[in-house]
């Protein structure tokens, strides 16, 4: 989980997304194939190679009034399609944290 | 309390209108995040896993029962109904939406209450003893100085682009309880031999990728002389301080590659020029004038052993709590009360804004309105009058900030870790809560004795571990979490970087050889009162390092 | 790329020349500090003003010698958050008593007017039109400051001890 904040070249070992942080509330989003966000893991976009991936980040980073802190992180994709977070890092982001609360949800 | 008054409050109002317009173009798209980053930055605002995280300022460590209950209003209004104490003295909010902090700038600027520059590449909050103004080792209160260098640093407008940020600490004790030595600046207060009041001054003290002790870089400025001497110290720094790397950008790293010898010439060369400069000497005048505005209680003339403590005694849960988080005040009949933040199995350093209100309350009822924040993360009530020890351990206990576990092994030190931060590399949070549950038993907890555990998520080292007895740092190995075990590290006067002990171990394992650690200690110490961080001093790490590695 | 002088987007009276291209005879120039030092008499005996951009990791006391001469000094903001400048502009105002127009140039942007005012700048080459227009407005953003620099502003600390002085004067 070392912080994809430090990602300097965009190599890609397996299927991949694009996240970020909504501007104006700061709720993690995902970058759909239609050029938007959405904060449901399964609207978004898959890539699979490290020009796909390049591609990607730059049309999200370039969209930022919506959203803030774009990366690329891995994903799992299981047999049906379903797609899953693809470390601890973005389980936690799409989750939640991993304690309970200190005032339950 | 530093009582604020129209200018302060102006202030603070035109600062949150300022951001209310910065917020307000960012959410256009007049700036860009490239633009509007280091702005929000500047007000407290860091972008996080889950959300934006607000880091609220509290100078000194010092509140009101009135601001803390603003602070739990914050918390219902715009969070999830609690806050996290910082190792900084600040209070966080993990949960904040960027378009409704203006609101919640406005609603804390009424009590006095703002979050400038506790975040960006400037001068931080000006930390202290938690004990400040009723420690009984105290040369005089340092919170007067230090609210003469939060004023002074506050919107500086020469260092508000500093290379990296900058912290200052003021300890007024022999015993530092303000870490001073791993600051930036740190400030020790003192009388010299002609009974005048200054600092000895230390400089490129820091944890983080690369730990340094401070170093003295002058060992009297007089107190007239503090400003004009900080500001030759900044502006040093702001034109020489690394800018190609973040990693290198910090002060410690200059005076590392200069030398303290030079770097001090540098500071002394330039403050030659500048000492003169009657803009910022601080006469008797000037600093009488921020004294004044701090207010103290009016302590009653009350007996050293009060019935009702003599009475209470007879209640062994009272007694353990009382001998554990009460300590002498320099008021006879008064103590200081730590209010432990570390339940068995709970998140260090987390209170829900039921517990600030009623921690509020009892402020109010027992302690002159006034709560302190430590930077272990514990909260403290300074102004108890001893014959109201029992009614308040009771109250404390209901609230669940009662565990007699201050400075002991499961007052653990952590920063929030992967389950909130986005620089983590690891979680720290279910760590500390396992020990805890570990050393849950007070009597084994006491037997142990003084034991600081510091965790941090990753080597920006918020946790502090560098400079915990034991210290665990999480790191990343092939996607999963994997911790260094440090030991040997303190804090206070004797400051110094703890040791690794072997390779990293794995999440399931680091509760098991802290207690490896701890039975080693047990088997080895020299007396039942010899601490642990004696014991290792004594000992070095090998004996430690058998142990923990024998079986692994 | 707007100039805002004395608190009003005004035109520019100094032409920026490069470091490759001849000087004019007259009219007010802004040359490098390399070019400058190169043959700053000769420069200065110009039949036009000479104005100097300074960098913001040289030392301004190499320029001291010719500041009762130069007509502009302008200093360097690379990034907003590169804040060396601000330094250089204090010394050269307050230490060197530079009397001339102290110009910000680089990634100037309208949330650190104030801040460049207070350190000494009277000019600004302002990088959007939007923030030159908020100019004025954005000045009188503040008005209590805390610390002194040479702006002459009283700090909020000895308007307190006046106030408190002349009450108890009044008594």
């Amino acid at each position: 989980m070392t912080s994809p904040l430090e990602q300097k070249k965009i190599r890609i070992a397996g299927p991949s997304i694009v996240t970020a942080n909504r501007t104006w509330d700061g709720i993690v989003i995902y970058r759909t194939a239609q050029r938007g966000w959405s904060a449901d893991l399964s609207d978004a976009a898959i890539v699979r190679t490290s020009d796909e991936a390049r591609a990607l980040l730059a049309e999200s980073v370039a969209d930022d009034v919506s959203a803030v802190g774009a990366y690329i992180a891995p994903v799992e994709v299981k047999g049906g399609g379903q797609i899953k977070p693809g470390n601890l890092r973005e389980h936690i982001r799409s989750e939640g944290v991993t304690i309970d609360l200190p005032v339950p949800a | 309390m530093y009582a604020y008054d129209e200018l302060d409050r102006t202030l603070i109002n035109e600062r949150v209108s300022e951001f209310r317009d910065q917020v307000k173009r960012r959410l256009s798209g007049e700036l860009t995040e490239d633009e509007f980053k280091m702005l929000r930055l500047q007000n407290g605002v860091y972008l996080q896993l889950h959300a934006y995280m607000f880091r609220v300022a509290i100078p000194y460590g010092t509140l009101s029962s009135k601001q803390l209950r603003r602070l739990a209003h914050v918390a219902r209004r715009y969070d999830r109904g609690y806050g996290h104490f910082t190792t900084r003295q600040n209070i966080q909010f993990n949960w904040i939406k960027l378009a409704e902090l203006p609101d919640a700038l406005s609603d804390l600027a009424e009590v006095g209450i703002h979050a400038m520059q506790t975040s960006g590449n400037n001068t931080r909050n000006v930390t202290s003893d938690q004990w400040a103004g009723v420690a009984p080792d105290e040369v005089e209160d340092p919170r007067i100085w230090s609210e003469l260098l939060r004023q002074y640093t506050t919107l500086h407008p020469e260092f508000s682009f500093l290379p990296r940020k900058f912290k200052f600490a003021i300890t007024a004790s022999a015993h530092d309880r303000a870490a001073i030595k791993v600051h930036d600046i740190g400030l020790r207060l003192h009388k010299n031999s002609e009974g005048e009041t200054g600092f000895e001054v230390l400089v490129g003290g820091g944890l983080g990728r690369t730990p340094f002790i401070g170093k003295t870089i002058k060992p009297f400025v007089a107190g007239r002389d503090l400003l004009s001497y900080v500001e030759t110290i900044l502006r040093v720094y702001n034109q020489y301080g690394r800018r190609d790397n973040i990693y290198k950008a910090r002060i410690k790293i200059l005076v590392h590659e200069l030398g303290i010898e030079k770097f001090a010439k540098e500071v002394e060369d330039e403050w030659r020029q500048m000492r003169d400069n009657s803009a910022l000497t601080l006469d008797n005048a000037v600093v009488e004038e921020i004294r004044s505005r701090f207010t103290y209680p009016t302590y009653e003339k009350l007996p050293h052993m009060p019935e009702e403590s003599k009475k209470a005694a007879h209640d062994p849960h009272f007694e353990a709590w009382r001998k554990n988080s009460v300590a002498p005040h320099k008021v006879q009949g008064y103590a200081i009360v730590t209010l432990s933040l570390k339940p068995v199995g709970g998140p260090p350093g987390d209170a829900t804004a039921d517990q600030m209100d009623a921690i509020a309350d009892l402020a109010d009822k027992y302690s002159f309105g006034e709560i302190r924040v430590g930077h272990e993360q514990n909260l403290a009530l300074p102004h108890v009058a001893r014959r109201d020890l029992p009614a308040l351990w009771r109250a404390l206990d209901k609230i669940g900030v009662a565990t007699p576990n201050v400075n002991l092994v499961s007052d653990i030190i952590a920063c929030p870790g992967l389950d909130y931060c986005s620089l983590a590399n690891a979680r720290s949070i279910p760590i500390a809560q396992e020990l805890t549950r570990r050393f849950a038993n007070h009597d084994t907890a006491n037997l142990i004795g003084r034991l600081h555990i510091n965790i941090s998520g990753c080597i920006n080292a918020c946790g502090h571990h560098h400079v915990g007895h034991i210290g665990i740092l999480g790191v990343e190995k092939n996607g999963e979490e994997f911790y260094q075990i440090t030991i040997g590290g303190r804090a206070d006067e004797n400051a110094e970087v703890g040791t690794l002990i072997g390779p990293a171990v794995p999440y399931g394992e680091v509760a098991d050889v802290i207690e490896d650690i701890v039975e080693a200690y047990l088997a080895l110490r020299a007396r039942p009162d010899e601490l642990f961080i004696d014991t290792v001093k004594r000992l070095g790490v090998e004996p430690f390092r058998e142990r923990v590695y024998a079986t692994r | 790329m707007p100039l805002v002088k004395n608190g009003k987007i005004s035109g520019d009276a100094f032409v920026h020349v490069a470091d490759d291209a001849e000087i004019p005879g007259e009219g007010a120039i802004l040359i490098s500090s390399a070019r400058f030092l190169d043959d700053p008499e000769t420069l200065l005996r110009r039949g036009g003003k000479t104005g100097v951009i300074w960098p913001n990791n040289r030392n301004v006391d190499d320029l001291v010698p010719y500041l009762g001469r130069l007509a502009v000094i302008g200093l360097v903001f690379p990034t907003f958050r590169d804040g060396r400048a601000y330094s250089q502009a204090r010394l050269l105002r307050e230490r060197h008593l530079y009397r001339g127009e102290l110009r910000a140039t680089g990634q100037v942007l309208r949330d650190q007017f104030v801040f460049m005012l207070r350190a000494g700048f009277d000019a600004f080459e302002v990088k959007k039109a939007s923030d030159a227009d908020a100019f004025t407005l954005t000045a009188k953003r503040y008005s209590v400051f805390y610390q002194p620099t040479g702006d002459g502003r009283i700090t909020a600390l000895h308007q307190r001890m006046q106030q408190r002085h002349s009450e108890s004067a009044g008594q």
